[in-house]
């Protein structure tokens, strides 16, 4: 176990390194000056270059790029180019939107998907399945904005239950907070569920065909009851990977539906950041995300040893 | 000198109407509780990076701030005139160089300090001294500004100027204590009916009334502004009744929902912002008159209108829009006429003309440069849309370095004719040394030599077809049917929050 934590230790610390350097460099290309775009088109030119040397902009490339990286270690991301404001309150807050957003976005794609995905598989030869993998096939299809705009008209312009859009941190008010985040979450999920429940009915198919669950069912069970006692189980694996790897993809995919419902999450301050030319922050952000990514990996590491026995001592 | 278009009349009307009718049930509501909410959410699009607007350019800061938190000696009204605000009065010397401003007594900032002449000789002060913005150089006038006593201060100009005193109507002439200890960047101390409360970044700006305020204490006890990253949201959200008012709506093709629905209003202010078809003097082709003569034929502005913006706006043929004391009509000065386009461009030699056009990422640059582009294929000039992401790229390869052939933007600032063809380093390269000329005899001349003068340029600077002004940008405003007082006409930058009141429910 402490060998698995070390290499893991290891490889966000190479994927860190990667990653900081590649962002760094891509910033550095796109064009746009961030002090013009800071100060906006009045600005004079003394007041221009004041503001490259106050923030470091127009010093060399690699020592700016090694006292961001010595601020993160110590877990100071710095001073926004833009706003003023400092980085490091300002992304944990986002992160924690962000992070609401997706894990409940994430439960209510697992609580449609695992049991339609298992009645789809169930059912394959009959149309009742066929149907089920039909729609998730249109859902998957459909993009998650529009999921989006057509929640708004229906729930907030047409029958004023729920708002259009904006946040209410859990603190400020739970009742709040729950009819801010619902239709959010519905749109982000539903897209996901759809696309969980073609990989549960396939790993659940996979599964029926195990020689485990004949014998499971030779020993008595009936059908359902192997299936659920050993079949989801195992199905387990495959459903984790690609919950982890949606997961990752709906931290950055989230920027839409933040967007369309004005919600202030990671993905909408990183798409201010780059409009600003806030290189700071832009960089600031995509470490996070890739920390957060390297963690997720972790984490489903974790999970297949706890779903899988087998698995422990392979590795 | 005003000129309203028939859409923002039949606005103004339906305004006025609803003011009128609201007026009306506020005193025979028997059924409701009677009464008036006293909050207000306002949506817009453009969130302000921070509160100094002495040191940050752009109009987010301005449009939340001015006349809501901070005053100046002047205001500039609905109709674009100069009126007194924290100058009770002021006296103009004979050769018009002395200003005497007569100040209210017992106007205070919002860190409790006095408002005195003090304040306003450091304002002015400051502006010329402190301010990083070319803004500053409305200022460069005033020789110098003296206290008289506490309420009087005299302010001298270096030679007369008619725009001086509308210039103190706009955000230069906001007025700050003397001894600003205060980050203007987070913190806004002035003498406005507001104080902001509180700053959610990515969320919204709230304003609180205060108890203390000098004048009139507003109808509205806390305004929420909150940002939106696209006019759809914003609609949504004013369909849904999450805010009340909408400001500044770019979003055309949603109007004629919004306006069928009762409970809502929608009217189209004027505004100080001019959809401008920039070309670049200084380059090929544009060097050249006949081609840029070509381009203003070959416009259906009518059409672009129609096509772009849902007709919402107003036809324009100069940098003037009507609001100005200067404007005259000179929308026909160049009819759509693409067979004079064509022989103008044959002429010139530059038939088969193929030209680059650097469309900023905005709606309506986005809507305008598409009907652009075909008319300039009816003519036989093949222009290729560049994406420009604004504001970084734009602001640099256009702005900045002046790396284009043809592009489209918002300019939104007040009086801006000469800031825009004055200059020919500026990024249009027009280069008319006549202009400046003129320019500064009509500003030092008599109110009727500035009118005369200031046309006098704007009609040089269409003849010499420098670029083209399409349309004046409508200041379309969505809000609840029961909100009243809104002010409607972006004459400045502000978005004036305070004559704000609900019909009593």
């Amino acid at each position: 176990m402490a060998r698995h934590l070390a290499s893991h230790v290891a490889q966000l610390a190479a994927t860190l390194l990667v990653a900081t350097a590649a962002i760094f460099v891509l910033l550095r290309v796109l064009p746009g000056d961030p002090a013009v775009v800071a100060l906006g088109i009045e600005a004079t030119p003394g007041a221009l270059a004041a503001w490259r040397a106050e923030h470091g902009t127009d010093g060399p490339l690699l020592a700016q790029y090694l006292e961001w990286v010595g601020g993160l270690l110590t877990g100071d991301l710095g001073t926004s180019y833009v706003t003023s404001q400092e980085l490091t309150p300002l992304v944990a807050d986002r992160v924690q939107v962000t992070g609401i957003l997706v894990l409940l976005g994430m439960l209510i794609a697992l609580v449609v998907a695992v049991p339609v995905g298992t009645l789809a598989a169930v059912w394959h030869r009959n149309a009742g399945g066929v149907t089920l993998s039909a729609v998730s096939q249109v859902g998957v299809a459909v993009p998650n904005f529009l999921v989006g705009v057509l929640l708004v008209a229906l729930f907030a312009v047409r029958l004023g239950w729920l708002p259009s859009g904006g946040w209410t941190a859990p603190v400020d008010g739970f009742g709040e907070f729950w009819r801010h985040v619902l239709l959010p979450a519905v749109a982000l999920g539903s897209v996901q569920a759809a696309i969980i429940t073609r990989y549960v009915r396939s790993a659940v198919l996979e599964i029926m065909r195990e020689d485990f669950l004949r014998t499971a069912r030779a020993k008595g069970l009936t059908f359902t009851g192997a299936l659920m006692r050993h079949g989801l189980r195992n199905a387990g694996v495959p459903i984790v990977t690609v919950v982890g790897v949606q997961i990752a993809s709906m931290l950055i995919g989230a920027v839409v539906i933040e967007r369309v419902f004005a919600v202030p999450g990671l993905g909408s301050l990183l798409l201010d950041s780059v409009g600003n030319r806030d290189l700071l922050a832009v960089q600031s952000i995509v470490a996070v995300l890739v920390v957060l990514v390297v963690l997720l990996n972790f984490l489903v590491d974790l999970a297949y040893t706890v779903l899988d026995p087998r698995l422990r001592r392979a590795s | 000198m005003q000129i309203l278009t028939r859409r923002i009349a039949v606005g103004a009307a339906v305004a006025l109407t609803t003011a009128a009718l609201g007026a009306c049930s506020a005193g025979s509501s028997g059924g409701g509780t009677g009464e008036a909410r006293t909050d207000v959410v306002v949506g817009l699009t453009g969130e302000p990076t921070n509160l100094d607007f002495t040191r940050t350019s752009g109009s987010a800061i301005p449009q939340l701030l001015m006349n809501n938190v901070y005053e100046g000696l002047v205001t500039i009204d609905q109709a674009g005139e100069v009126q007194p605000q924290l100058a009770e009065s002021w006296e103009i010397n004979g050769d018009r160089t002395v200003y005497t401003f007569t100040l209210h007594d017992g106007v205070t900032f919002s860190d409790g300090s006095l408002f005195t002449a003090d304040d306003v000789v450091a304002s002015i002060g400051r502006v010329q001294d402190d301010w990083t913005l070319s803004l500053k150089s409305k200022m460069d006038v005033v020789a110098k500004a003296e206290a008289i006593s506490d309420t009087e201060v005299a302010v001298t100009l270096k030679h007369p100027s008619n725009s001086w005193l509308f210039d103190m109507g706009t955000s230069v002439g906001a007025m700050f204590p003397d001894d600003l200890s205060a980050d203007l960047a987070t913190e806004a101390v002035g003498t406005g009916p507001y104080t902001v409360e509180e700053v959610a970044t990515g969320e919204h700006v709230t304003l609180a009334a205060r108890d203390d305020y000098w004048g009139k204490v507003p109808a509205i006890s806390e305004v929420t502004v909150r940002y939106f990253a696209d006019a759809n949201a914003q609609a949504n959200a004013v369909r849904a009744g999450d805010i009340d008012m909408a400001y500044n709506m770019q979003a055309p093709d949603l109007l004629s929902g919004l306006e069928q629905d009762e409970d809502l209003q929608v009217v189209d202010g004027t505004s100080t912002g001019e959809v401008l078809l920039a070309l670049n003097n200084a380059e090929p082709p544009f060097d050249d008159l006949r081609v840029r003569q070509a381009v203003m034929h070959a416009i259906d502005r009518e059409a672009v209108l129609s096509t772009a913006w849902a007709g919402h706006g107003q036809l324009i043929g100069s940098m003037v829009p009507p609001t100005d004391p200067y404007y005259q009509d000179l929308t026909d000065a160049y009819p759509y006429d693409p067979d004079r386009a064509r022989e103008l461009l044959g002429e010139a030699g530059a038939e088969d003309l193929g030209i680059t056009f650097d469309v900023p990422t905005r709606p309506y640059a986005e809507a305008v440069a598409q009907v652009v582009v075909s008319q300039l294929e009816d003519v036989g000039i093949d222009a290729r849309i560049v994406p420009a992401e604004f504001p970084a790229v734009w602001l640099d390869k256009v702005f900045t370095k002046h790396d284009y052939q043809m592009s489209v933007i918002l300019h939104t600032e007040a009086r801006d004719m000469l800031t825009i063809f004055g200059d020919p380093d500026y990024y249009i390269g027009y280069d008319n040394p006549r202009v400046s000329e003129v320019a500064e005899e009509a500003d030092q001349g008599s109110p009727d030599q500035y009118v005369a003068g200031m046309q006098e340029v704007a009609r040089m600077i269409v003849d010499d077809a420098a670029s083209a002004p399409l349309f004046l940008f409508p200041n379309t405003v969505v809000a609840d049917a029961g909100l009243n007082g809104i002010a409607t006409n972006a004459t400045t930058e502000s978005m004036d929050l305070t004559g704000l009141t609900w019909s009593a429910s």
